[in-house]
């Protein structure tokens, strides 16, 4: 049977006017439905290059990726889109909200895109901002709301399509220790008790700790791939899987 | 459809967020829609007015003008030597069947006594047909008939203008008024046309029987004369063809050789309006044209301004592709949004063009005709500008790369 997501020798090359630059080096890797991976690396390791093929943003210079076997090769711009849409949700850095424009709003965004009624939208994003611990918060926009609870919004926004994969690039990269780790219990919560698949990049090593498999990306190649050891103050059972 | 509804809300909220933007950026359309309208009013009121006067002056008109005869080796010029005759007139509507009415005259100025009042008008010894030639009608009374011409009885019908200036309140109708000395009863009062294309009075006339105005008025230097004979054609078609048949049948009459000149000439004076109306066309093609590029004007304006919102919002748009906007929905959030912005400002532009144009009607005394056509035309264009200048920023957006776009600051 084949893998959740397969990478097969993945090339990226930017050109960048005379220079060549290799993001990516042969990366091979495949995932599980069901996991919760943890990237880090170096800055200019490549790993929000991989990052970004995963999300299907990018094409890669060479290689195969394929999410669920699909293959995004040959696809259109929109076809992307959709599958974006549909399959995939993303937790940025920087939160990445809609300004002047409501929590309930800017979880509804994918929904809009999808085409689903007003009536469902609604539904359908206050359940997952109540999913994130913001039930109330609804109409408060972007600039009314903390960064963790910000961050919560965007987690809500990328949950509400009920996508296959969660990707997730720095998403405590703004925030404090306290607020990093409530949003990491939250990752946890999602991986366990809705069995979401999550792919996570990130700088910080206890960051890294709460995923249940680590990836260290140098120079365009991974370098170390294992299975983590739960964190004992963590949720779960707090064995080596 | 939702995504319509969704796009105007977005629309709607990205323009209200900079409003200052969104109104001066509606301003270029609101001036170039209002001109738009105010000069398409200005150019077809002009027209109407031109089409109301040649109504006025009655349609498929010839005038058969005496004159230019030579005596002596002396020339004289169009009309001041009478060389036609009532009897021409009749000849004409004899014998050339494309004629439907004509009307003699013989005019000349003279003073009218009613009586402590007096007045100076043009007296037009006519026939009754000039009514339907030229399109008079009575405001009251009645026209006199053919026994007041066979009879030259002495009865007269009065413009409007004379009407008022030597009755005042009192109704005409049977008062005897005199012209030079000899007096007429009044028949009949005609209704009132206003001015002529050249800004005459043409209600300041007294119209008699033709051989009264020869027996009694005018006659006695050239006897049985008339000035002028007004012919109508039965259509307009038959201009041309009735204009040579007259120039035919009259040179004959007159005994004209092959080798001598006319001692007439003929004129269509429909001709000469519908040229005059032709110009005003013309005009008002102008007018509407060079309001048009201060509507495209204001379509760039928009565009330079939809460019900048593209360019600011590169983050939105980037947030938006990555969640899963397809090129079509960015394309049509911004076309929506340009759209919205020419069809405001051009419904703005049509109530500030339309109130524009009355007042400067008000002042100027302008001629000014709205008509829904041009309103919905000038509407339309605002929104053909709208989509138009807000398509280049639209698919620029679309295009984004959304990977660029989320890094953009």
């Amino acid at each position: 049977m084949e893998s959740f997501i397969q990478v097969r020798d993945l090339v990226k090359v930017y050109s960048l006017g005379e220079v060549e630059v290799q993001a990516l080096r042969s990366v091979s890797l495949t995932v599980e439905r069901g996991e919760f991976v943890a990237i880090m690396g170096a800055s200019g390791s490549g790993k929000s290059t991989f990052m970004n093929i995963l999300g299907f943003l990018d094409h890669p210079t060479s290689g195969q990726y394929l999410l669920e076997g699909i293959n995004g090769k040959n696809l259109s711009r929109d076809e992307l889109a959709e599958i974006r849409n549909r399959k995939i949700g993303f937790v940025f850095q920087g939160f990445n909200l809609l300004s002047r424009t409501s929590a309930l709003e800017n979880v509804e965004l994918p929904l809009v895109y999808a085409g689903a009624s007003a009536s469902k939208r609604k539904e359908m994003s206050g359940k997952a901002l109540s999913e994130v611990g913001l039930k109330g918060r609804e109409h408060h926009h972007p600039n009314q709301l903390s960064g963790g609870e910000q961050q919560r919004v965007a987690i809500a926004r990328a949950l509400v399509n009920q996508p296959s994969i969660l990707l997730a690039d720095e998403p405590t990269g703004n925030l404090d220790s306290k607020t990093s780790e409530e949003i990491m219990r939250i990752f946890q919560r999602l991986n366990q008790d809705l069995g979401i698949t999550i792919i996570m990049i990130t700088h910080e090593l206890d960051i890294a700790s709460f995923g249940k498999r680590n990836i260290i990306f140098r120079d365009g190649k991974i370098v170390d791939d294992h299975v983590n050891f739960v964190r004992s103050d963590a949720v779960g059972e707090g064995v080596k899987r | 459809m939702t995504r319509l509804l969704a796009g105007l809300r977005i629309a709607l909220r990205a323009l209200m967020v900079n409003k200052m933007r969104s109104a001066l950026t509606m301003l270029g359309i609101i001036i170039g829609v209002s001109a738009v309208i105010a000069m398409i009013a200005v150019g077809s009121g002009a027209k109407a007015r031109i089409a109301e006067q040649i109504a006025s002056m009655g349609s498929n008109l010839l005038i058969v003008l005496s004159g230019s005869s030579t005596s002596g080796g002396i020339r004289f010029g169009t009309g001041t030597v009478p060389t036609l005759t009532a009897d021409d007139a009749k000849a004409i509507l004899a014998e050339i069947p494309a004629v439907k009415y004509v009307a003699p005259n013989l005019t000349g100025v003279a003073q009218v006594v009613f009586g402590n009042q007096n007045w100076s008008t043009i007296i037009n010894g006519t026939f009754p047909e000039v009514l339907e030639i030229r399109n008079w009608s009575l405001a009251s009374g009645r026209p006199f008939t053919q026994q007041d011409i066979d009879g030259a009885t002495k009865v007269c019908l009065l413009g409007k203008t004379v009407a008022e200036n030597l009755f005042g309140g009192i109704d005409p109708i049977g008062q005897i008024v005199r012209i030079k000395k000899v007096p007429f009863t009044v028949v009949g009062v005609l209704a009132s046309k206003g001015q002529s294309t050249y800004g005459t009075d043409q209600d300041d006339t007294i119209f008699v029987p033709l051989t009264t105005a020869q027996k009694r008025l005018f006659g006695m230097q050239f006897p049985g004369m008339v000035r002028a004979i007004a012919v109508q054609a039965r259509e307009p078609e038959v201009m041309k063809e009735v204009e040579s048949q007259i120039t035919a049948l009259l040179r004959q009459r007159h005994r004209i050789q092959p080798n001598q000149e006319n001692d007439f000439s003929v004129r269509n004076l429909t001709e000469v309006m519908s040229s005059a109306e032709q110009s005003a066309s013309v005009m008002s093609l102008l007018l509407g044209a060079i309001a048009s590029i201060s509507l495209i004007v204001g379509g760039i304006g928009i565009m330079n301004i939809m460019l900048v919102s593209v360019t600011e919002r590169t983050r939105e748009i980037g947030i938006r592709i990555a969640v899963g906007a397809k090129g079509r929905d960015i394309l049509l959030q911004f076309l929506i949004e340009s759209l919205v912005l020419s069809l405001i400002g051009g419904a703005m532009g049509i109530g500030i063009g339309i109130a524009g144009t009355l007042i400067l009607s008000t002042f100027t005394q302008w001629p000014t005709l709205f008509s829904i056509q041009a309103v919905l035309l000038a509407f339309l264009f605002s929104g053909s500008v709208g989509v138009f200048f807000g398509f280049y920023p639209a698919r620029k957006a679309s295009l984004l790369n959304p990977i660029e776009a989320l890094r953009y600051e």
